[in-house]
């Protein structure tokens, strides 16, 4: 075994056995793209997509549930949480509804996994986490995967959605950046890989480091990707943006990412570009 | 001073630039213009010049004195092309080995239409990712504004210099006030609540060092700039291990024990 850490399930992703989807019943999901009403159950069987091409935000611990081998996920550095460096006003009280909002304990959440059949270190953010964004305890986890990943010889695959850095923390958020595209740098001159998959929103900070520092860059159909927020842009240049500008699809037109890749077929396409890297776990090569 | 004050100092049009800079305390600059890739952005200036009697690569951020000038520079917000001329600059400087000096002053990134077009994001990270093993030593000097991203894009340094009214922040405190309290007035709250002065930065390690202001602009500031600048360039060309200690410095920054 390549692994070789305590663990305890902390969760339903992490314990044995879990493969169905859970059945939500009557609940049901609206797709704000063509207005259509999916049962749950429809949805999850898409992966949290619509019929038309729409993809509904997901949790970070969901996303990986759907990405990674059932059973495979094995997290890391999870009692790494925000404190308030700077006491800033009411970062303490967004901190403690971020939490009761997403589940998590940050924005991020980081292990290892196996991607059909290939092991990987892994990192997933999380919207309903103060949108994602970076402070130090993000940074930190994401720093101490690549880190984790270098000395063990592993590719990395992370999931991005960030509002960007996040101010309540200040400087320490920005030099975050810094810390983490260091971090990216080692692993990579080891030879490694790094693929990074752009989810909706990616912007800000963490667009100006680590979400463009992959190897190989997959988005999702129609996410937010952008350094400067929309509404900024428009405010500067006194002028409405087009639909469609800043997304996954306007960033590849442009030659910043490598495909745009739907969510249903995502988890194939990664394995078999890891497949092109890497060996399989059962190799027992590692 | 209360920190707005010195927001407020950091932006006056009378303070010295990089220009201003770099023409005061290097000899021979001889500047170099364009990315190779698409442009040359004016709101980065970068070349060669003489430190005393070391060779050295020097790239600032220029914002510009007048109106015109300050026009002519996006005020000092540098497109991609601007962050990718500064790359070009630093990958040429490993390769003859000149160590690189970096002056910053912008209130950030330029914000429209074409710099996302053109990649802003990717281009600061490709910059951040480049000066973390860079090979060469790196002294950055904030004289003015260190807006977010946009100014660490060109300060991922071995050693980091303020002024003494120069701020340092992730956000201004303008933007702050208004996504926290939907009101861009309430900025000196704001500027307070950020800790983004250069004492603000010492005290978190993220300064190296802060330089008085007395005399700013006179030949004595510059030449005193000068004599400290050569010296701790030395110290950096001599030491070994620069980019272990590089990495450190960064990495120490929110580090946790688990
Ligand atoms: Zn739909």
């Amino acid at each position: 075994m390549l692994l070789n850490f305590e663990y305890k399930a902390r969760n339903e992703l992490e314990k044995e056995g879990r493969s169905a989807a859970p059945v939500y019943g009557e609940s049901e999901v609206v797709c704000p793209n063509c207005h259509r009403t999916l049962k749950e159950s429809q949805a999850e069987s898409m992966l949290m997509t619509c019929i038309c091409g729409h993809h509904f935000r997901i949790g970070a611990r969901k996303r990986l549930g759907y990405m990674t081998d059932s059973g495979s996920f094995t997290e890391l550095f999870s009692d790494i949480e925000s404190d308030d460096p700077l006491s800033f006003p009411g970062y303490r009280d967004k901190l403690i509804s971020a939490k009761a909002k997403s589940g998590e304990n940050e924005s991020v959440i980081t292990g290892t996994a196996e991607i059909g059949g290939f092991p990987a270190a892994v990192f997933s953010m999380d919207s309903l986490f103060m949108m994602g964004s970076m402070g130090a305890a993000a940074g930190e986890k994401i720093t101490l995967l690549f880190e984790y990943a270098a000395e063990n010889g592993l590719p990395v695959v992370g999931w991005t959605v960030s509002g960007g850095a996040r101010m309540q923390e200040g400087l320490l958020s920005l030099m975050q950046m810094a810390k983490t595209s260091a971090a990216v740098r080692r692993h990579s001159d080891k030879g490694l890989l790094y693929i990074t998959v752009l989810t909706d929103p990616t912007t800000g900070g963490v667009t100006a480091s680590f979400a463009m520092e992959g190897d190989i860059i997959l988005a999702e159909p129609g996410a937010t990707v952008g350094f400067a927020g929309r509404r900024v842009i428009e405010e500067t240049m006194r002028q409405k943006l087009p639909r469609g500008f800043q997304t996954s699809e306007f960033i590849m037109e442009h030659g910043f990412a490598d495909m745009v890749i739907s969510r249903i077929v995502e988890k194939e396409t990664i394995a078999s570009i890891l497949a092109l890297h890497c060996r399989r776990s059962s190799d027992g090569s590692l | 001073m209360e920190a707005y004050e010195r927001v407020k100092t950091a932006r006056l049009s009378s303070r010295p630039t990089a220009l201003d800079c770099i023409h005061s305390i290097f000899k021979g600059f001889i500047e170099f213009h364009g990315d190779r890739r698409h442009g040359d952005d004016k709101a980065v200036v970068g070349g060669i010049a003489w430190l005393g009697d070391i060779p050295v690569t020097v790239i600032g951020i220029e914002k510009g004195h007048t109106t015109a000038e300050r026009m002519e520079r996006s005020f000092g917000a540098p497109e991609p092309e601007g962050y990718r001329k500064a790359l070009r600059l630093m990958k040429q400087a490993e390769k003859f080995s000149r160590p690189v000096i970096t002056f910053v002053d912008t209130s950030g990134a330029y914000c429209g239409v074409g710099a996302e077009k053109r990649g802003q994001g990717q281009a600061i990270a490709e910059n951040l990712l480049t000066m973390s093993a860079l090979k060469v030593p790196v002294l950055t000097i904030l004289i003015g504004e260190g807006g977010s991203g946009g100014a660490l894009a060109l300060a991922l340094a071995d050693r980091l210099w303020m002024l003494e009214n120069a701020v340092y922040s992730v956000i201004s405190p303008e933007g702050c006030a208004s996504i926290l309290w939907r009101d861009g007035s309430k900025a000196a709250e704001a500027a307070d609540a950020l800790h983004l002065t250069a004492a603000d930065a010492l005290s978190f390690g993220i300064a190296d060092r802060i330089i008085s202001e007395e005399g700013i602009g006179t030949e004595d500031f510059y030449a005193r700039l000068k004599d400290d600048m050569s010296g701790e360039i030395r110290g950096l060309m001599e030491d070994s291990s620069l980019l272990e200690r590089r990495y450190q410095r960064f990495r120490s920054f929110g580090r946790r024990t688990t």
